[in-house]
């Protein structure tokens, strides 16, 4: 179980995201809407441990252990895994070295190979990782790295953008593969938390919980279905004007 | 060498430039060395050199004991050509000197392509009795194994001078892998090597050297070649082990169509090294190509990585990528990348860039589960792997080894 209570973050001393609350139970899929700007990968980064986001407030417990202050490594050993959305090239480090780097030594050149043919990247292994990527590819590097890390707790943000419908159903796939889909909700062991702007996504995966988030902090929770029928009808700013009690800042 | 063979004006040339200095680098009191030390007696078996030589020369991918994966060998101790012979039909491994007295069309090649009067370092080879290889493909030859030549410098304070002609001749195909070394751990000494490749019409070759010298060390290659049309020149460098001074700007001149050239130089420098270290590729004719790639690392210590590439003729290419990593919090990295086009229709190119590793990729390596110690030693790793494109895949394994025998020292 990943429990957050009242949790604060700030980047680079302005403070991002104000007292959330978030628990999503062993096997269940969430799911967090909302706005350019509302500090949804920030919260994902605070979960992941990434040092540039500090937590000013509040708790990160997984696994019932408090993770708030571990290091992004120690995090990742202990389950957590993250698919960026922007993911840095790193040159000279090939993206078959990345893959067996996520398999902690579970794997084989085999294995490797089976993965790589299940992200259709088997021509992208020799590559420096994310070097020449376009947005697709980069999306399917990462949840093929993530597929060899086998985490408890998957963090996507926006695995859908960038990525033509050809290749949305694979990716979909490789989600579910992830989150353990075909497994009833009892026997996962898997949970995730998906960033996601369009919903697209949401014929892939069963998600249980929705989220709306504006301003950094979560105004709505909720079936994800019925949120993205709301926001695809009204858009965010009935949000905004419903919790925040504000006029969006665009009009 | 027989001082008679090479030309009066030569020496005339060389007495002019006796006290010049180089264009770049720490100018060096060349009265601060020796010239006078011991001959060497001529090694038939270069097996039966000593052990800690050999293993000194292995470090630098020179393999005495069973070198059945050579064309060809030549080991030079001080100033002294100690060993020299050939494992393959086509390709002749001697001493300059030898080589000038059964060849009386040699002396033509002799300075040709480097100038004499350079600097005092040029000037100084030939001011002196100075020896080194001659190594040359026949027509039409192309080796499977590399030819190997050690130049060893034993004595300390002493000055190595050394002379090398490479010759590949038409449609021939050389690789040699060159390694430069010092006995002594502590000694000053300085290495002067004058280099003049000269690749023939569609002759290649891959010229892979790696040095291994001493923090006392001060060295000075004198470096050029002339590479003739559909000729290719591959110059792969390698410097991971401390040396106390070291300066060179090889030059490579694409005359024939067609032609091209290459520089892949990794760098390292500890505290107390100081390196100064360029490529120059002038692209004198239609469709010439160049890259030069350099990955310089320090830890510590100071480097000006140069790069220079001058287009004069019509539809040439080139790309020059200077990347510096400073690791630590001292140390210095200058890169200066110098493009010229002398005319429209030309396509030059260069990136540079110089800093500490990236935050953000340390990050995202520690998000798959390595600790910060793993992370930076994969993206070190990841930073001194240059892919050589053509290079034979021994050649590229060799080069991998001696990179990665070196990168505890750079961790």
């Amino acid at each position: 179980m990943l429990k957050i209570t009242d949790l604060s973050v700030a980047v680079e001393g302005k403070e991002i995201i104000h007292d959330i609350n978030m628990t999503i139970g062993t096997g269940e899929t969430h799911v967090l809407f909302g706005p350019n700007g509302a500090g949804k990968s920030t919260h994902l980064m605070a979960i992941m441990g990434c040092p540039k986001y500090k937590v000013t407030k509040g708790t990160i417990f997984f696994k019932d252990k408090d993770i708030t202050h571990l290091s992004v490594d120690e995090r990742a050993r202990m389950g957590i895994g993250m698919s960026f959305q922007r993911p840095p090239v790193v040159r000279g480090v090939k993206t078959k070295d990345m893959v067996a780097a996520c398999l902690k030594g579970t794997g084989d050149g085999e294995t490797i190979a089976r993965l790589a043919e299940r992200a259709d990247l088997q021509d992208f292994m020799e590559r420096d990782i994310n070097y020449g990527f376009s947005g697709g590819e980069i999306k399917r590097s990462e949840l093929m790295q993530l597929l060899a890390q086998k985490p408890q707790l998957t963090l996507l943000d926006e695995p859908e953008s960038g990525v033509d419908l050809v290749n949305i159903a694979l990716i979909g796939e490789m989600m579910n593969d992830l989150l353990e889909k075909n497994c009833p909700i009892p026997e996962r062991n898997c949970m995730g938390l998906i960033i996601t702007h369009t919903g697209h996504i949401l014929d892939y995966v069963n998600a249980r919980t929705g989220y709306v988030m504006c301003d950094g902090t979560i105004g709505c929770v909720g079936d994800p279905h019925e949120m993205l029928a709301t926001i695809r009808e009204r858009g965010y700013n009935e949000c905004i004007q419903c919790f925040l009690g504000r006029i969006p800042l665009h009009e | 060498m027989s001082k008679n063979n090479t030309s009066k004006t030569f020496q005339y040339k060389a007495k002019a430039a006796a006290e010049k200095k180089a264009a770049f680098g720490e100018d060096l009191d060349l009265n601060k060395y020796s010239r006078e030390g011991d001959k060497h007696p001529y090694e038939k078996d270069p097996a039966a050199l000593p052990r800690e030589t050999k293993e000194t020369m292995l470090a630098a991918g020179i393999i005495l004991d069973n070198p059945g994966q050579r064309s060809g060998t030549f080991l030079q101790l001080d100033n002294t050509p100690v060993h020299f012979s050939t494992q393959q039909e086509g390709v002749e491994v001697m001493a300059l000197s030898q080589a000038i007295d059964k060849y009386n069309w040699l002396p033509d090649y002799m300075w040709k392509a480097q100038s004499v009067d350079a600097d005092k370092y040029t000037a100084n080879v030939e001011l002196h009795d100075s020896d080194g290889y001659f190594i040359r493909a026949l027509p039409g030859q192309k080796t499977i194994f590399p030819v190997q030549a050690c130049l060893y410098l034993e004595k300390s304070k002493l000055v190595q001078n050394v002379h090398n002609i490479i010759i590949a001749e038409e449609g021939s195909e050389l690789h040699i892998i060159t390694g430069c070394a010092s006995g002594s751990r502590e000694e000053p000494g300085l290495h002067i090597g004058v280099s003049e490749f000269f690749i023939k019409k569609g002759a290649k070759v891959t010229f892979t050297m790696i040095h291994t010298w001493n923090p006392e060390i001060a060295v000075r290659p004198r470096t050029t070649t002339i590479v003739e049309e559909g000729g290719l020149f591959m110059s792969n460098y390698l410097l991971m082990k401390p040396v106390n001074n070291l300066q060179m700007n090889p030059t490579a001149r694409c005359v024939g169509e067609k032609s091209t050239v290459r520089f892949n130089s990794i760098l390292v420098a500890g505290k107390g090294t100081s390196l100064d270290i360029g490529s120059r590729v002038l692209l004198e004719a239609k469709d010439a190509r160049t890259e030069i790639i350099s990955r310089a690392i320090t830890i510590g210590g100071s480097i000006i990585a140069r790069g220079y590439i001058e287009g004069d003729a019509p539809d040439v290419k080139g790309h020059l990528e200077c990347r510096g990593l400073i690791l630590g919090e001292k140390g210095m990295i200058y890169s200066i990348p110098e493009l010229k086009g002398n005319l429209a229709g030309i396509d030059l190119s260069h990136e540079a860039a110089v800093g500490k590793i990236a935050e953000e990729e340390v990050e995202y390596l520690m998000a798959r589960g390595l600790t910060r110690d793993e992370a930076t030693a994969a993206i070190v790793r990841g930073f001194l792997r240059v892919d050589i494109e053509g290079l034979p895949p021994m050649l590229s394994a060799e080069l991998r080894k001696a990179v990665e025998a070196s990168e505890k020292e750079v961790m």
